[in-house]
């Protein structure tokens, strides 16, 4: 469960990215973030995360205040999220196999079971021939579902992703986005921020409207 | 403490490969910090040595009292009776001037000269042992013997044996400082080596911080990293001394030859050289947290 009440984020030069915000996404949800750039979709993801805190207001999830976190219980709380990133954050020293194995390692999963775990992740995304690739060899729609499967490996409750189509054709963005629903069919509540609801394809959903920082209703 | 196990596995083994990925830079490193350290271990190697020398000579407070050649049986006789008796005397021996020779002629290798010679050109002579170990009764109990009738020359066999401690109680203050100063370069080298180490990682400690990644994870290859450079450091010094030894000790053999005497280097005892390699991985350890306390907090993901 995620649940934002009252929410605003001013930003230390003044600019106010999220007023007022107040909603509740419930256990297994699939809720989609919409808004030009520069709205505060990846602001609203990055709080969930406690990657930045709230000026005012409460940020409930899993039961638990994150603004109010202490640094060392951080760690923790981003365990239990898996998080798709705007930029990708791929590293680059390592092969396919071993980015996703990064999440299981700072959970410090032994290394057979981390093993059979990263293997049905990269199967799950379709890159389990890829495993011993390295990261500047896979196309752009690859490079994202590795960024899925290592969202995915260690089994989150919660799934955010930030705008993960970017730079994707129809097709691929057709099937990261049934990558997506696949994962909200299995009771995961997933988030994701787009710049667009065509890219929906006209599917029913929750959407979250963001305008220069406000919910639209 | 599975999950403790295999987080410090992956830890020491990530902290392996990087040390691996980068061989002549760390190889650099480990030789600087070797160098470093063989320097106070090297002194301290020769103190022990020393102090092992000294210690085969008896540092307790002893007079040896030579009587005149002339000296009768007589006489002998009352000085024996007057040292039993007297309260600061612990016990004594008495050595006769053939004995004594005998013992030249053992001892020394000089039996050559000795048996060229007419007549034995050594005093009777008595080893005392004194009660107290106090410099002003020993030099009393001097003063005292020496006034004795027939008595030739007393003297205080401590006094050469204090002389040589003082000057190796002089030599450890030498070590301890050589240690602390070199102990600091090796602190430094391994603050500069882990603060390059974290900035080429960045990406990584920013990812890692993202998934979840606690600061004792990130933490501990660089700490790792520190400890194992320390424990490599201790190693080349421990054979920089060993090679020094051996060639010292090859050369010794010529001079053990030549004054019959029985010298050669020890080098570190077993406890010795570990004690080495812990100090020198806990420097390592020392100088990488000092650098990770410093330089990781400015990571932070954005």
């Amino acid at each position: 469960m995620i649940s934002f009440s009252n929410v605003y984020k001013r930003y230390p030069n003044g600019f106010d990215a999220l007023k007022n915000i107040d909603f509740t996404i419930k256990l297994g949800e699939m809720v989609f973030i919409t808004g030009h750039s520069g709205a505060g979709k990846s602001t609203l993801l990055r709080l969930i995360a406690a990657i930045e805190r709230p000026t005012i207001g409460d940020i409930i999830v899993n039961n638990k205040n994150v603004g109010m976190l202490k640094r060392r219980a951080i760690p923790f709380l981003r365990r239990n999220l898996g998080m798709v990133f705007q930029d990708q954050k791929i590293l680059f020293d390592r092969s396919v196999f071993d980015n996703v194995l990064l999440p299981l390692q700072i959970c410090g999963f032994d290394h057979r079971s981390a093993t059979g775990r990263v293997r049905a992740a990269l199967d799950k995304v379709g890159l389990l021939n890829r495993e011993k690739a390295h990261p500047i060899t896979l196309s752009g729609g690859e490079r994202q579902r590795l960024c899925i499967a290592r969202a995915v490996v260690n089994r989150p409750s919660i799934l955010i992703a930030d705008e993960p189509t970017a730079n994707l054709d129809a097709d691929y963005t057709k099937d990261i986005m049934n990558m997506f629903k696949s994962f909200h069919q299995v009771g995961v509540t997933i988030l994701i921020a787009i710049p667009d609801t065509r890219l929906l394809g006209g599917s029913q959903q929750r959407i979250l409207a963001l305008n220069h920082g406000k919910l639209a209703t | 403490m599975n999950t403790w196990l295999s987080l410090h596995w992956h830890a020491f083994f990530l902290a392996l490969r990087r040390l691996a990925s980068t061989p002549y830079a760390s190889l650099l490193n480990i030789i600087v910090i070797g160098v470093a350290f063989s320097l106070p271990t090297g002194v301290y190697i020769l103190l022990e040595n020393l102090q092992t020398f000294s210690g085969q000579t008896s540092g307790e407070p002893q007079l040896s009292l030579f009587l005149e050649l002339d000296t009768d049986k007589a006489t002998i006789a009352k000085i024996e009776s007057r040292l039993k008796q007297h309260p600061q005397v612990a016990n004594f021996q008495f050595i006769s001037k053939d004995s004594a020779l005998k013992q030249l002629k053992q001892g020394s290798g000089l039996t050559d000269v000795v048996d060229s010679l007419t007549q034995n050109p050594l005093p009777d002579a008595f080893i005392i042992n004194a009660k107290s170990a106090a410099p002003e009764v020993l030099e009393q109990l001097r003063a005292e013997i020496q006034k004795w009738p027939k008595a030739e020359h007393v003297q205080l066999d401590s006094a050469w044996t204090k002389r040589l401690e003082a000057l190796l109680k002089l030599g450890q203050l030498a070590v301890l400082i050589l240690t602390a100063l070199l102990s600091f370069a090796l602190v430094v080298v391994t603050f500069n080596t882990i603060r390059l180490q974290i900035l080429t990682k960045r990406d990584e400690i920013e990812v890692s911080k993202l998934i979840g990644a606690t600061s004792g994870f990130i933490r501990r290859p660089f700490l790792y990293f520190g400890a194992i450079q320390g424990v490599a450091g201790g190693v080349i010094a421990w054979l920089i001394i060993a090679i020094v030894i051996h060639l010292i000790n090859s050369e010794l053999t010529n001079l053990v030859q030549l004054y019959a005497i029985d010298l050669h280097l020890y080098h570190l005892s077993f406890e010795d050289s570990i004690s080495l390699l812990l100090f020198s991985s806990w420097l390592g350890w020392i100088g990488a947290w000092l650098s990770v306390a410093s330089h990781l907090w400015q990571i932070e993901p954005k």
